[in-house]
């Protein structure tokens, strides 16, 4: 499974241009709003046509603008998850969900009706109509309509935008057993980092209509240069680790990472289970000596590795913690009052209440 | 005793209500395809030269129902531009026959037609029909499956005010085919030909009262259907 990806586009004086390549799994496309993901989207599934360049998936050119050729969405077989999730409001959802199998050929069917209802647990919405549905069961039928029509490609437009944070949780298990699966390629827009740290194998960053980087989100989202199109205060290093003992009376996980132990917000997952998590660089302290009398449960044992100036009065420190990056925003002033030099050995404390609930998960 | 007699009407104001009840389905049925075909047009369309279309399809509101008449006849008469050539190649007479009174009434109705169906289509969020075509649906398949329902009362709404309007239609279609009892004499033609003659006002409050029942049984039927059809695409 391959997206190649290389267009233009222009609409009014907003211009776009991206080259990438997507090689399975779940990639995010991630940017500010307005830097050109949804309209990417449509270039990919054809419901705009790209002013220059070409978009093929697993060989089968889609559109390109030098022979002409342009396939209409509904010859492309790539599946949508709209963030309004319309459904059709005229339809059960058994009839929403069997929408696409009417248009798909016998040879071509993947999924079935009874497989998808068991996978995203919507059994009980069969006969209702949308209207009655609540925002997550709407959301589910929509993944679930998109699945059954067996596309090749599953582009999810912020799928959970307009969900709260409950909701959001609700979902989120449901697309990672979809992306486990491996039976089909996900494009995943968001602006959401816990989503992309949760989800995402691969990571197109965009930003202003262009594309800045793509490649392993757990490499993008550790560089301080890319910090600045992840939004205020967001630069952070992501770093695996996997479960090694569940505190109940606390509510609390203990992670081990090749940096150290680490207690975060209990996961409800096995013992043994890889999960990826995302440290933000200003949520990490730095002490020179082993922190006695704090409240902080995590204390990672490191060495600088480089001091960099950051925006306004702040450096960007990058920590190696045996193997581990993590990055750590501090003031100037501090870092020359702890006399901080590459190589210089310290300590990095990280308060658990600082982890990010939805972006803590199983490793994609 | 068959029905009209239990109404207490003569055979010829019988007549006239089973002639207008005819003309009106007639009228409101053929017209139909074509209304549906034009406020989709009118819709969707993009093109410039829409704005004559439209215009055209909303005189018959606007000119007195006297000059519409009048262009049919010029247009669909015995020797008018068009009439000897659908007569000869289709067997279409339309001129002092009840079928012209259906073409008159027709063409007076279509601006009302339109009009309901096509802000009905206006409605329809079309981000649903891209949606269906995201899951492979052609853009037939599209419109039958998902425009088409959806704009189901706007449809009936159209199909209602046609006739409705179709049974009242006087201007036009006493201009184009006349008053003829039994072949054009239809029941506003006959009302009015009956409050021209002595003694004939209770004939002309019988069907009034007749008149006024079709009209409310036709506006009752429409909200029921209107009812059950949103029914359908709201809540179960």
């Amino acid at each position: 499974m391959t997206l190649q990806v290389d267009v233009t586009s222009r609409a009014g004086d907003f211009a776009l241009s991206a080259k990438f390549e997507t090689t399975g799994g779940l990639t995010a496309l991630f940017g500010p709003s307005g830097s050109g993901k949804t309209t990417l989207m449509e270039l990919i599934g054809g419901i705009r046509r790209p002013a220059q360049g070409h978009v093929s998936l697993d060989g089968q050119t889609l559109s390109n603008s030098n022979s002409g050729r342009f396939l209409k969405p509904h010859q492309r077989r790539i599946g949508w998850v709209f963030q309004e999730t319309r459904l059709f409001p005229h339809m059960t959802g058994r009839q929403n969900l069997t929408y696409g199998q009417w248009f798909v050929r016998k040879r071509d069917r993947r999924e079935d009706l009874d497989r998808v209802v068991a996978l995203l647990g919507i059994e009980h919405l069969l006969d209702r109509k949308p209207a009655t549905y609540s925002g997550g069961e709407r959301s589910r039928v929509a993944i679930g309509r998109a699945l059954i029509a067996s596309p090749r490609l599953l582009l999810m437009d912020e799928p959970l935008a307009a969900l709260d944070d409950a909701r959001k949780a609700e979902i989120l298990p449901y697309i990672e057993r979809l992306r486990d699966e491996g039976s089909v390629e996900i494009l995943y827009v968001t602006h959401s980092l816990p989503e992309v740290v949760r989800l995402a194998n691969q990571l197109v960053l965009m930003s202003n209509g262009k594309l800045l980087a793509s490649g392993e989100t757990t490499d993008l989202l550790s560089r301080f240069d890319l910090a600045p199109a992840l939004g205020e205060g967001e630069a952070g290093a992501v770093i695996e680790a996997v479960i090694s003992a569940q505190d109940e009376a606390f509510q609390l996980s203990q992670l081990t990472a090749r940096a150290g132990q680490l207690f975060v917000p209990t996961l409800d997952l096995p013992i043994g289970t890889p999960v990826r998590l995302r440290i933000k660089a200003r949520d990490v302290m730095i002490a020179l000596d082993r922190p006695i009398g704090l409240s902080a449960l995590n204390s990672l044992v490191g060495k600088i590795q480089s001091i960099e100036p950051g925006s306004a009065a702040n450096v960007n420190i990058v920590l190696d913690c045996q193997g581990d990056r993590l990055l750590a925003n501090l003031t100037a002033k501090s870092a020359e009052m702890l006399g901080l030099r590459p190589g210089t050995p310290v300590y990095a404390i990280i308060k658990s209440v600082s982890f990010d609930r939805l972006g803590l998960g199983m490793k994609p | 005793m068959s029905g009209w007699e239990l109404l207490g009407l003569s055979a010829e104001e019988w007549t006239a209500v089973q002639l207008s009840l005819r003309v009106a389905t007639v009228a409101t049925l053929a017209s139909f395809p074509f209304g549906l075909a034009v406020a989709y047009v009118l819709a969707r369309g993009t093109h410039p030269g829409l704005v004559i279309l439209n215009g055209v399809v909303h005189l018959p509101l606007v000119l007195p129902p006297v000059v519409t008449g009048y262009l049919l006849l010029l247009t669909f008469g015995k020797h008018g531009t068009l009439g000897p050539f659908l007569a000869e190649h289709l067997g279409l007479v339309f001129s002092f026959r009840w079928t012209g009174a259906a073409l008159a009434s027709a063409v007076m109705a279509f601006p009302l037609m339109v009009r309901a169906m096509r802000l009905s289509i206006e409605a329809v969020d079309r981000k649903l029909e891209v949606a269906a075509g995201t899951l492979g649906a052609p853009p037939l398949a599209v419109f039958v499956t998902i425009t088409l329902p959806l704009i189901v009362p706007g449809i009936l709404a159209g199909l209602i005010l046609s006739f409705a309007k179709s049974m009242g239609e006087f201007g036009a279609t006493i201009t184009f085919v006349s008053n003829i009892p039994g072949e054009t004499q239809t029941l506003p033609t006959a009302i009015y030909t009956l409050m021209q003659v002595p003694d004939g006002e209770t004939g002309a409050m019988r069907l009034v009262l007749v008149s006024i029942g079709i009209s409310m049984a036709a506006l009752v039927v429409s909200e029921w259907l209107a009812r059950r059809a949103s029914g359908r695409a709201s809540l179960s």
